[in-house]
């Protein structure tokens, strides 16, 4: 159960929030210029990191602002959170994308869930 | 009731009990008498009863083990009628008046089972005897499980619903600490001290940990006192504390994320039953600045031959036994080692009185302080020897010991017959690092000691005491005071410098690591070396299973089932992994473990649903209407958290006599339908147009105001997602429909599109699902009910054309009328504002009296929908529908992008021959198809036919006077007028494949 520090609301739990996979993916201009290879591209791949990964959140039972997270997917610590628009921080190296075999079977389970019975 | 025969002297045994105090309660029909203070554990134990259970597999008798949480095989059915409940650990129940238990797992009886024929056939119940025996053929799986379920059942649900109820709490804290032995004491009042927020909790009824129990801490001195008297001034001290919350009888069972965690309360279990408005249990949702986990060790048993007899225990809870609630384990009890501190558990029960048949040492060179103390009360100590075997009819009563050799691999000389009615046995400690590891800390491997300890984390914890691998008292508290402070200190608060609890250090000689205990027959002949007591997992099954090639911890595990009872191996796991490592030549650190997993104890489902339960498991919505469906009788259907009318019964009429009554009216008459449930969502902003052009297939700048418009949404993948109407009300004001189901889904999506992707796009959506009710009427005297209500609006069909929306006071309500049907026939959806959604109704159906108004319901609604061809999004489409799939290439624009578009270009999305939306006829009219049924060209004899697609929609039209049927079929535009089968188990149905339009096909009656 990530603690999530929304822009807006301040730390919640995450069983108030959605989880919309990795950002920075902006939609292309014109799909209609794009080859088939390069809308798939666009359409499925995504970076599967070990390490630090910007992905978008939306508040869904708070604010209901989209916003980015920069996570780390092995120690689930949360490195940044900024606004949408706003760019990535540069301090903060993210893990190179791209690589869908370089995450190991997690050792640990599910990424912490309450037991059952949670607000949904 | 009968005398305590196995209760120690008071006055050498006081232990924690209130002898003044004595309960009667009931094991197996018979009645015993306990005192407040006993576990039914150690009740049972002070009338000398160690037979509780059967084992899983081999249905062996067993005895109690442990004295805690731990325990594997002292699992009772507790209580009796609608508060049954099985799997309770005898040793965490506490005793109450009354209290009824009975063995599980054995027929017909605890002493004579019939089951145990299983353990003169264990030849053929070897390890992963599961897979091997019963999954051939696979359709007997089903009749094996049945009665291997029958034969091991561990423990029967209640028949009857909970009487009890569970209550859930947040909270926040600065520092959790768990366990609340010597370490978490000190960590607590250290948190305490300076001015953290602390919650301190606890498995036990009594906070104390070893203090209460373990010889090291009984009888110790901290601070130049009693240890008891130290622990309930720190209690006191923390009593007393506003900011500390004081939690026993609650096992923390779950780490999660960033120090979220899930404690289990038990407040009422201890009582026959919770007082009135009081929860028998709590559910704790923590979430700590900072955890110190102080959650001690467990100790683990030796693995040697026939190590399961009831009698056989863990040293250190004989101890507990005798010195917490002054109950003797036998009346010479063999103490089986290979440390030193099952001599002090020796020590213990012998100054309590119990005697002592000796001291068998793996260790030849046995030395030391306890060692020359027990030498000193006259125990004779084996040093060098092991015990090869157990004796006794069912409870143990003698042991044969012969000397070990030198690398400890076999045993030599004469065998020793030591006559004993119970043995205390230890193989050390592990550090109870469940929860550590569930915080996903990772484990570092001590080999000297044969023990996994916290290694590094990347949690806001810290670990203290006997679990961080600190033996010794004065470290315990060392630890824990240190690690209290730090987390205080982290969380903001400045700690003062103080010293420590002090108490004596002292230092153990090593212990000496056999992860077997060799006998003088080769492992697995003549008898059973048990890992696993609860899952009857031996040392020769772990063998086995790695010479049949299983050799990752994590296959070894779920093919011998080693630590997957409901213990999860708190006695064998560490033993399984050595066992492993040994005979795969590793190193146990390189073996590594399997992952430990929330909940560390079972958790009953009624902690988990708290309150959720019931009438409170998920709200119910209902329309403004909603009274008069319940007056006027419907049957109503969830959807989603919605109740709609499914029908409207009248008196004797079927569902089906209903439904065709209904959707008759509306053909010919006029119906009235409650469509409040539909989502809505307002739109609005300058760029609302222009936001809606990306979203919907169709084009939408150029709109009029007051006119209606279908539209389709499909995800970028080019599948349709939702449908529904839109209506431009002004220039940047829109008013959209979804369907009942996608309402919240439609929001988020417009949301995620435009605070993400187009956040220059001024354009802003509100749910105004809930603010306006909805009357739909429809038929051909709809126009003629509108008018007798009155609407201050023009209804010429000219002047309020199809898809128009026009506002007026209906009957007397402002309203927002749109003409538009998803019936196909002359259609108005009447808006008001909700408040007014049952005046609106009551008018609709006055006025409707002389044309035969008919409510219907969601049956008919889909019936009169279908007999059009109109889809349902989610039940004629699944995700891999595209609109073209559904032959709606009219509403896919060619000039403009819009979400979606590109992927219908895709080679896959473009194919001709994909499934497509069709109709079906069956060719004898009184056949409706079953939703769902397989579409096939060629019939055979049996399955595997080639499917060519699946009946979405299927329904009995009694406008039609017979069945029809929409479905999803490949290539099946080309196929219209094609015969197909929809095979079933019990015959075939013959269809005609039709173009999806049944009544109408050219929509004359809606445009009436
Ligand atoms: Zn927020």
């Amino acid at each position: 159960m990530l603690l999530i520090d929304c822009p807006w609301c301040g730390p919640r739990d995450e069983n108030e929030f959605q989880y919309g996979g990795e950002a920075h993916i902006a939609r292309p201009k014109d799909p209609a210029l794009l080859s088939d290879a390069q809308w798939a591209d666009y359409l499925f791949m995504r970076g599967n990191p070990k390490g630090r990964h910007r992905e978008r959140w939306m508040h869904r039972s708070g604010c209901r602002r989209w916003f980015n997270v920069e996570r780390d997917t092995v120690s689930h610590a949360i490195t940044a959170v900024y606004r949408m628009g706003e760019a990535p921080p540069a301090t903060a190296k993210p893990a190179a994308t791209g690589d869908a075999t370089s995450a190991e079977p997690r050792s640990s389970g599910d990424p912490g869930q309450w037991p059952a019975g949670g607000a949904e | 009731m009968s005398e305590q025969s196995h209760r120690l002297d008071a006055a050498a045994a006081p232990g924690r009990i209130d002898r003044g105090h004595p309960l009667r309660f009931v094991f197996n029909g018979r009645g015993y008498e306990g005192f407040a203070g006993d576990t039914l554990a150690s009740a049972l134990i002070a009338n000398g009863v160690h037979l509780v259970g059967r084992s899983f597999k081999y249905h062996r008798p067993r005895g109690i083990v442990g004295s805690g949480s731990e325990e594997p095989n002292a699992l009772v059915q507790l209580r009796t009628g609608e508060r049954t409940e099985p799997n309770v650990r005898a040793t965490q129940a506490e005793l109450f008046d009354g209290l009824i238990a009975s063995s599980q797992n054995c027929w017909p009886s605890v002493g004579f089972d019939l089951g145990a024929i299983n353990d003169m056939a264990s030849r053929i119940l070897p390890a992963g005897f599961y897979y091997k025996t019963f999954m051939w053929p696979p359709s007997a799986w089903m009749f094996y499980e049945g009665l291997i379920r029958r034969a091991a059942g561990l423990g029967r649900a209640p028949d009857d619903p909970d009487p009890d109820r569970y209550e859930k709490r947040f909270a926040h804290c600065d520092v959790l600490v768990v366990g609340a032995g010597p370490a978490g004491l000190a960590a607590a009042l250290a948190a305490a001290r300076a001015g953290a927020r602390v919650v301190l909790c606890d498995e036990q009824a009594e906070m104390g940990g070893q203090l209460l129990a373990h010889p090291r801490g009984v009888g110790a001195v901290i601070d130049g006192r009693p240890a008891l008297d130290w622990a309930s001034a720190a209690l006191g001290e923390l009593a007393s504390n506003k900011d500390v919350t004081l939690l026993p009888r609650t096992t923390c069972f779950g780490y999660y994320d960033h120090n979220a965690l899930a404690l289990a309360e038990r407040v009422a279990d201890h009582v026959a039953k919770p007082r009135q408005f009081q929860p028998r249990q709590r559910l704790w949702k923590l979430r700590a600045r900072r955890v110190v986990l102080a959650t001690g060790a467990i100790e683990r048993p030796l693995v040697f031959r026939d190590n399961d007899r009831p009698g056989i225990m863990l040293a250190g809870s004989a101890a507990a036994y005798g010195m917490r609630y002054g109950a003797a384990v036998g009346r010479r009890v063999l103490v089986f080692t290979n440390n030193d501190s099952a001599y002090r558990a020796a020590l213990a029960l012998f100054d309590a009185g119990v005697g002592i048949a000796g001291i068998v040492d793996l260790r030849p060179a046995a030395s030391g302080k306890p060692v020359e103390d027990a030498r000193a009360r006259g125990i004779e100590v084996l040093a060098g020897w092991a015990l090869t075997a157990t004796d006794g009819p069912s409870k143990v009563r003698a042991a044969l010991a012969m000397q070990l050799d030198e690398a400890g691999a076999g045993v030599q000389g004469p065998i020793r017959r030591i006559e004993c009615d119970a043995i205390a046995m230890s193989g050390g400690w592990n550090p109870a690092v469940h929860l550590y590891s569930q915080a996903r800390g990772k484990l570092r491997y001590d080999g000297a000691q044969g023990i996994f300890l916290p290694g590094r984390t990347e949690q806001a914890l810290a670990v203290a005491g006997s679990c961080n691998g600190a033996w010794s008292l004065g470290a315990c508290l060392a630890e824990g005071a240190a690690a209290g402070a730090a987390a205080a200190e982290a969380a903001g608060f400045t700690a003062a410098s103080a010293p420590a609890p002090a108490a004596a250090e002292e230092n153990d000689s090593p212990a000496r690591l056999l992860w077997v205990v060799p006998s003088d027959r080769p492992l697995g002949e003549g008898g059973k070396h048990f890992v696993d007591f609860q899952n009857d997992v031996t040392a020769a099954d772990i063998g086995l299973a790695v010479r049949e090639g299983y050799k990752s911890v994590e296959h070894l595990k779920r093919y011998t089932t080693s630590g997957m009872g409901t213990d999860q191996g708190k006695l064998g796991n560490v033993h399984a992994l050595g066992i492993l490592a040994e005979v795969t030549a590793a190193e146990p650190g390189a073996v590594g473990t399997t992952t430990f997993r929330p909940p560390y104890t079972p958790v009953g489902f009624g902690t988990l649903a708290g309150r959720d339960v019931g009438a409170l498991a998920d709200p119910v919505r209902t329309t403004a209407m909603h009274g008069w469906h319940v007056a006027a009788g419907a049957v109503f259907e969830d959807v989603g958290q919605w109740k709609r009318p499914h029908y409207y019964p009248r008196p004797g009429e079927s569902l089906h006599d209903a439904v065709n009554r209904e959707v008759k009216a509306a053909r010919t008459g006029v119906g009235i339908l409650d469509a409040s449930t539909l989502g809505k969502i307002d739109i609005q902003g300058p760029d609302a147009a222009e936001f809606l052009n990306r979203i919907y297939t169709n084009a939408w700048t150029k709109l009029e105001i007051g006119r209606a418009r279908y539209g389709f949404m499909c995800r970028e993948d080019g599948m349709v997602f939702d449908d529904g109407v839109t209506t431009r009300l002004a220039a940047g004001h829109f008013h959209m429909t979804t369907t009942t189901g996608g309402a919240a889904r439609v929001l988020s999506w417009l949301e995620e599109w435009a605070q993400t992707e187009w956040p220059e796009l001024r354009v802003y959506m509100t749910s105004v699902t809930e603010q306006w009710a909805v009357a739909a009427i429809a038929g051909p005297h709809a126009r003629a009910l509108l008018a007798k209500v009155g609407t201050g609006i023009d209804l010429d069909a000219k002047a309020f054309p199809f898809m128009a929306m026009r506002e007026g006071n209906v009957a007397g309500i402002p309203a927002r009328v749109f003409r538009i049907s998803f019936t196909g026939e002359l259609s108005y959806e009447i808006n008001v504002p909700a408040r007014y959604g049952m005046a609106l109704w009551q008018a609709l159906m006055a006025a409707g009296a002389e044309f035969g108004i008919t409510p219907y319901g969601t049956e008919a609604m889909h019936v009169l929908r279908a007999e059009k061809g109109f889809v349902i999004v989610g039940q004629d489409t699944d995700g891999t529908v595209t609109p073209i799939d559904l032959g709606m290439d009219w509403i896919v624009s060619k000039a403009k992008d819009f979400i979606g578009k590109r992927s219908l270009s895709r080679a896959d999305t473009a194919r001709g021959d994909r499934k497509q939306l069709v109709g079906l006829l069956t060719d004898d009219p009184r056949v409706v198809l079953p939703e769902g049924g397989q579409i096939v060209a060629e019939l055979k004899p049996e399955p595997p036919m080639a499917m060519l697609g699946h009946v979405t929609s299927s329904y009995f039209s009694a406008n039609l006077d017979r069945s029809i049927a929409l479905a999803l079929v490949r290539n099946g535009r080309q196929r219209i007028g094609a015969a197909l089968h929809v095979p079933l188990a019990d015959r075939n149905i013959r269809v005609k494949v039709v173009e999806p339009k049944f009544i109408d096909p050219e929509g004359r009656r809606q445009d009436g």
